[in-house]
């Protein structure tokens, strides 16, 4: 659906890997086009007009964010450069002073590499322990599985929403509940997810979510930190410079600005805060629901074609999200992805940044193909016919 | 000029049936790993040099057809020759995959990538294990 908002959907590509990164529809890039073209001054200046409309428009995209995942207050959105940036900011922030060697640190192993890498990094810093979660027969996480995990020492939980690999959604609430009985934090990477499914953080309860605009229709370059107002307060700075301080002599004498600007040091991403906030405004409009509902339809047309393919080996049959890894039988998946590729078809073979995951699968590479609402049942059909022959594959896939 | 069909044939069958596909536990071969970060593509190259003759190569992991393909032909061709020669072999297949002139006759069967400048999401796949080669011949110069 909405596929003419995609101008380069024009260029005759099908697009299967919106999860690495989405396209983006004209209103976005009009928006971005309009700042560097009409009013492309700094942020918090406000000494002439042009600076004004930039502060405006900045902060209006930081409302429109707080509305989108429903948080209680503006100051609880701090723009980052992505999903990486947000739990990296936490991690040696605030989870670095706050962890001790008695702590435990629980994740999975199906999490992306910006959700696993800065815990090992705190987790050698302080010395507290690396927990998983045990996956299910599906790699899915369970609220059981879950139980087994979490005891008294448990300090933190932090898991994708939807993952990026198996795409199954996890039961958030249900965790965070358990989580704050014992008085442990709950990270939520919302990069799979906070594009494709409502989101939001009061209901949820969660502490902290991470996500990234290009994941959802907005730019490269921008991100968001979403924390609880008492929790955000406690984060130290990893950065500092100008736009979050109120006040520096020397070393003693240091007053920090209040959040968010606290947390936003340096000129930040103006067009690209500007153009996520078009883009959720645009999200908003289609609905949450009609685009969840729509992916889970082509997700199980994908899914009703490919089982139907005796050389292809699924891994997430179950997906609950549009978001399918495969292997054709005994072909490495990127000699498939450059097969596939010949007929404009955008694909991503690899480990897709969840290389922790291999240990439970046994498979280190796949094909994945990820969808989403501008994707159409004639492309998957497309996909589907290509797949099908598997001479042709071999044939193809080598000049 | 080489058909394509043979071309195809001769790339499958080292990718298939790869010549030399083995690890390694001898002091006397160095070791390097050498991988795509675009891609997922990752080997491990092993070589043997003795009195300035690459006695032996040997390579092992998990790549694409033409990495796979390329790292086996590229071995038949390189052992036995001179560390000379074979810095030369290499000079000529980059030439050759780069889209200019280049020796065939020395090249031999490599010449099945002949066309592949062509396609620049392919070429660092064909490249791959001279890229390692480079590196294990860098390592056998300061050991």
């Amino acid at each position: 659906m909405n596929r003419e908002d995609f101008p380069i959907l024009k260029n005759n590509v099908i697009y299967l890997d919106s999860g690495a990164t989405t396209l983006k529809p004209k209103c976005v890039i009009d928006k971005i086009s309009d700042y560097y073209t009409n009013y492309s001054a700094n942020t918090h200046r406000g000494d002439y007009d042009l600076s004004l409309k930039v502060d405006y428009e900045y902060e209006n995209a930081r409302d429109i964010i707080k509305d989108f995942i429903n948080a209680k207050f503006r100051e609880e959105i701090i723009f980052t450069s992505g999903t990486t940036d947000s739990i990296n900011i936490i991690a040696n922030g605030f989870f670095r002073n706050i962890l001790d060697q008695n702590d435990e640190i629980i994740i999975t192993k199906s999490e992306h590499a910006s959700n696993i890498m800065p815990w090992f990094k705190i987790a050698k810093e302080v010395g507290c322990k690396i927990k998983y979660i045990p996956l299910d027969e599906n790699y899915h996480v369970t609220i059981e599985n879950f139980k087994k995990e979490i005891t008294q020492n448990t300090k933190l939980i932090s898991l994708a929403h939807i993952t990026n690999v198996v795409g199954d959604i996890r039961p958030i609430k249900e965790i965070t509940e358990l989580a704050h009985e014992i008085g442990a934090f709950v990270v939520v990477d919302g990069a799979q997810s906070v594009g494709h499914i409502k989101t939001d953080v009061q209901d949820l309860d969660v502490d902290f979510l991470a996500f990234s605009g290009h994941k959802m229709c907005g730019p490269t370059g921008i991100g968001v930190l979403y924390g609880r107002k008492e929790l955000l307060d406690n984060v130290i700075p990893t950065n500092l410079g100008g736009g979050m301080n109120e006040s520096f002599d020397d070393e003693d004498n240091v007053l920090l600005k209040e959040l968010p600007h606290r947390l936003e040091a340096g000129t930040p991403p103006i067009a690209e805060a500007i153009g996520l906030g078009e883009a959720i405004k645009y999200l908003s409009n289609i609905g949450m629901d009609n685009i969840h509902k729509y992916e889970m339809e082509l997700k199980n047309y994908l899914i009703d074609k490919l089982v139907k393919i005796p050389h292809l080996d699924i891994i997430n049959i179950k997906s609950d999200s549009g978001v399918i890894a495969f292997n054709v039988d005994k072909i490495f998946s990127q000699d498939v992805a450059y097969y596939l590729n010949k007929y404009h078809i955008c694909v991503r073979a690899g480990s897709h940044c969840a290389k922790v995951l291999k240990s439970e699968t046994h498979v280190a590479n796949t094909l994945r193909v990820s969808l989403y609402f501008y994707n159409t049942k004639e492309e998957i059909d497309m996909l589907v016919h290509l797949l099908s022959d598997k001479d042709r594959i071999e044939k193809e896939m080598l000049l | 000029m080489m058909d394509e069909n043979l071309k195809r044939e001769i790339i499958l069958e080292n990718y298939q049936n790869p010549m030399n596909k083995e690890s390694v536990n001898d002091d006397r071969y160095i070791k390097v790993n050498t991988n795509n970060e675009s891609c997922i593509d990752n080997l491990d190259i092993y070589l043997f040099i003795e009195d300035n003759i690459v006695k032996d190569i040997k390579f092992d992991g998990e790549a694409c057809a033409i990495s796979t393909s390329s790292t086996s032909i590229m071995i038949n061709n390189l052992i036995g020759k001179t560390i000379d020669e074979v810095i030369e072999y290499m000079d000529e297949f980059e030439q050759m995959v780069n889209g200019k002139e280049y020796n065939e006759e020395l090249l031999n069967e490599a010449i099945v990538y002949n066309e592949i400048y062509k396609q620049a999401n392919r070429k660092h796949c064909a490249l791959l294990p001279y890229l390692g080669i480079k590196k294990a011949l860098n390592d056998y110069k300061n050991k």
